[in-house]
């Protein structure tokens, strides 16, 4: 039984000049329209996706920064029309694109359950209902009645995922929510939507972290550019997607969309130790990551942070490069991190890169930026691939002694 | 199978920007509880704040009629048919404060919720109509004022007051129909905003809030009736003090509300796909 039918669907932005913003522009082009074309810049952000979700299905949505996947989700949340195609849904649909929308920083915890659950599309009675129980899972029972702009992070977000939590569609659409909130929070989430997922109800998720999707979803899609270049069980894709077109992947260079930031990361390249661009390193060699960055405004107390991630998209470790040094009149500046041999155990390995002003402000943020992957050139651990020994070799130190 | 069940239930279809112009009503009154507690929001919001906030709703209409009185009464006379000049004031003075407010407010009703139409779906139209709704209670603050002031000049009720409530609900209706104009107008033209008071002073002077429709020659009346105000005030002021009812002015008033809000919804419907795009 087929939940949700995907047919053709298409969604065209028009960049540029062409989208009036003032009246007085709006007559301006009236004005001009006989006279001169228009230049229209056009970019399709999905293109004839067609895909179906069975009944009771949890289907990942995979994708590089900007390949469409929130395009998709405003659009089978009806948030936003496609250019072209359709798409058939039966059942009550609700999603989450954020956790939390409409809540007022005015109103107290229990206003705001009652005012998101109607914005979630719950019923009164409904929320009624499930009241005590939102409390108790979001922990707030004592600031019920205080408005939320008293609240801390932690327990504004708690409260936002409670009553999301709650929700009882059908059809659910869940975006990158899981990104926010400390682990536990995280933990909380992730169970919440097993369970949702174990009930019988159909799921559409999206998400950067990997090892979520591939925990939760048994099929995937995968989007590249607007397109959709894969649909089939989720391990396969993500294999597909961190593997997939790597060699390019060694180096980055920015494109113009990233010009206007104060600062910006211009080139990133994976290097050996001879210079030379590569993506598959022995474990005994050294990994040097080369990145050349731009200064358009030189932030007071930036940094430049390097983190390291496993094929799951699991965090091994981040190092944060400090520009104190740099001269206040440098255009451009170099930062080459080294990662010595016998760090990493063989596996495939992402890296982000971000420029950012400790507890201030994200000026650039790369996710999945490159990748490579290190093999077992002969350790004792080789002989018996594919046991799980860890992502890095274990700078522990051990002595037998004589009993 | 439970399953089969839901699955004929309810069938959504999402088809391409521009191809229905229809307005689904199943889908808004789907949604009515939604409009509720957005209203409720919008008027918990204006209050709870300050309680200069309730000081501000009785002070404005007061000091208006205050000022127009004394202007008015010493520059110009107005024949207003033994009805207080102060009073005849406020009676307008009430309704057109409720028009002004819920427009302006309205009007920036959608760029002030952003998140909620980039985040969820749900039928548009529930944003200015929650934003209207909730100036309803600027008027139901306001009307006391008029009641006392009644009392105090001694002016008599007869049984037109019933017909009191359908010119507010008149006004109710014009009003919501300006602002959902405006509030989708102002989604792709940022620059609305700046136009609006202009158009609402404008507005104000071509409405009969502080002159009776009585000074105006006899075929000059009905074009004046086109501006909704018109019917509207001469309504709410006949119903109030027991004077005569002008049918013919009411009647084109009405007519015009009716093709006001047409054309607000015809635009609106005409807008609303693009407002996740372009917010």
């Amino acid at each position: 039984m087929k939940t949700i039918e995907v047919d053709n669907l298409s969604k065209q932005y028009v960049l540029g000049e062409t989208r009036a913003n003032s009246l007085r522009d709006a007559f301006r082009n009236f004005i001009r329209k006989p006279l001169g074309n228009s230049k229209k810049n056009e970019l399709w952000a999905l293109k004839d996706i067609s895909f179906d979700v069975k009944d009771g299905e949890t289907l990942g949505i995979i994708g590089r920064n900007g390949a469409g996947k929130s395009t998709l989700l405003k659009i089978l949340s009806r948030i936003t029309k496609p250019t072209s195609g359709s798409a058939r849904i039966h059942g009550r649909v609700a999603s989450l694109l954020e956790v939390g929308t409409g809540f007022h920083n005015e109103l107290t915890g229990r206003e705001n359950i009652f005012l998101n659950g109607a914005i979630l599309g719950m019923r009164r009675s409904e929320i009624e209902t499930k009241f005590d129980e939102i409390v108790a899972f979001s922990e707030v029972e004592q600031f019920l009645d205080t408005p939320v702009k008293h609240y801390s992070t932690g327990m504004y977000m708690r409260l936002a995922f409670a009553v999301a939590a709650h929700l009882e569609p059908e059809i659910l659409i869940v975006d990158e929510v899981l990104a926010v909130g400390d682990a536990e929070f995280q933990k909380k989430c992730l169970g919440k939507m097993n369970e949702v997922s174990k009930t019988g109800r159909t799921i559409i998720f999206v998400s950067h972290q990997m090892g979520s999707i591939a925990q939760l979803c048994r099929r995937s899609i995968l989007l590249e550019k607007g397109r959709l270049i894969m649909a089939d069980h989720t391990n396969l894709v993500i294999e597909h997607y961190l593997n997939h077109g790597k060699a390019k992947l060694a180096s980055y260079t920015a494109d113009a969309s990233a010009t206007h930031r104060e600062m910006y990361v211009q080139n990133g390249t994976i290097v050996n130790n001879a210079g030379v661009e590569q993506t598959s390193f022995r474990h005994d060699e050294s990994i040097l990551i080369n990145v050349k960055c731009v200064i358009n405004r030189m932030m007071q107390g930036a940094e430049l942070r390097m983190v390291v991630k496993d094929g799951r998209g699991i965090t091994i470790f981040t190092t944060d490069a400090e520009l104190s040094s740099l001269n206040a009149k440098s255009k451009t500046f170099e930062v080459d991190y080294k990662i010595p041999p016998n760090t990493l155990r063989p596996n495939t390995f992402s890296i982000e890169l971000s420029l950012f002003v400790p507890h201030q402000h994200i000026i650039e943020s790369l996710a999945d930026l490159l990748f490579f992957s290190v093999f077992d050139s002969g350790t004792k651990y080789a002989q018996s691939e594919g046991v799980d020994y860890g992502v890095i070799f274990s700078p522990c130190e051990w002595a037998v002694k004589q009993g | 199978m439970p399953s089969d069940n839901k699955q004929s239930s309810i069938v959504t279809r999402i088809v391409p920007t521009g191809s229905t112009l229809g307005i689904d009503w199943k889908d808004y009154w789907s949604h009515r509880e939604l409009l509720y507690f957005l209203t409720l929001r919008d008027v918990r919001i204006r209050y709870k704040q300050t309680l200069i906030g309730i000081a501000w709703v009785v002070l404005q209409p007061v000091l208006t009629t205050a000022i127009l009185t004394v202007i008015f009464s010493t520059f110009a006379r107005f024949e207003t048919l033994n009805v207080p000049y102060p009073l005849f004031v406020l009676s307008g003075i009430v309704i057109w404060l409720f028009v002004h407010t819920a427009i302006t407010i309205t009007s920036g009703s959608f760029t002030n919720n952003t998140n909620l139409v980039t985040k969820v779906y749900f039928p548009r139209l529930i944003v200015p109509l929650a934003s209207t709704l909730a100036c309803i209670l600027d008027l139901l603050i306001s009307l006391p004022i008029l009641i006392v002031m009644m009392v105090y000049f001694g002016t008599g009720v007869s049984w037109q007051i019933v017909m009191a409530p359908l010119f507010l609900l008149l006004a109710f209706v014009q009003t919501a129909a300006f602002g959902i104009f405006f509030s989708a107008l102002n989604v792709r033209f940022r620059d609305v905003k700046f136009a609006l008071p202009f158009f609402l002073q404008i507005w104000m002077l071509a409405s009969p809030i502080f002159y009776p429709v009585s000074l105006l020659p006899e075929k000059w009346k009905i074009v004046f009736a086109v501006n909704p105000l018109t019917g509207i005030i001469e309504g709410f002021r006949a119903s109030l003090f027991g004077t005569a009812f002008d049918w013919p002015v009411i009647g084109v008033s009405s007519l015009s509300i009716l093709v006001i809000l047409a054309i607000a919804l015809f635009v609106f419907r005409r807008m609303e796909d693009d407002f996740a795009d372009l917010i």
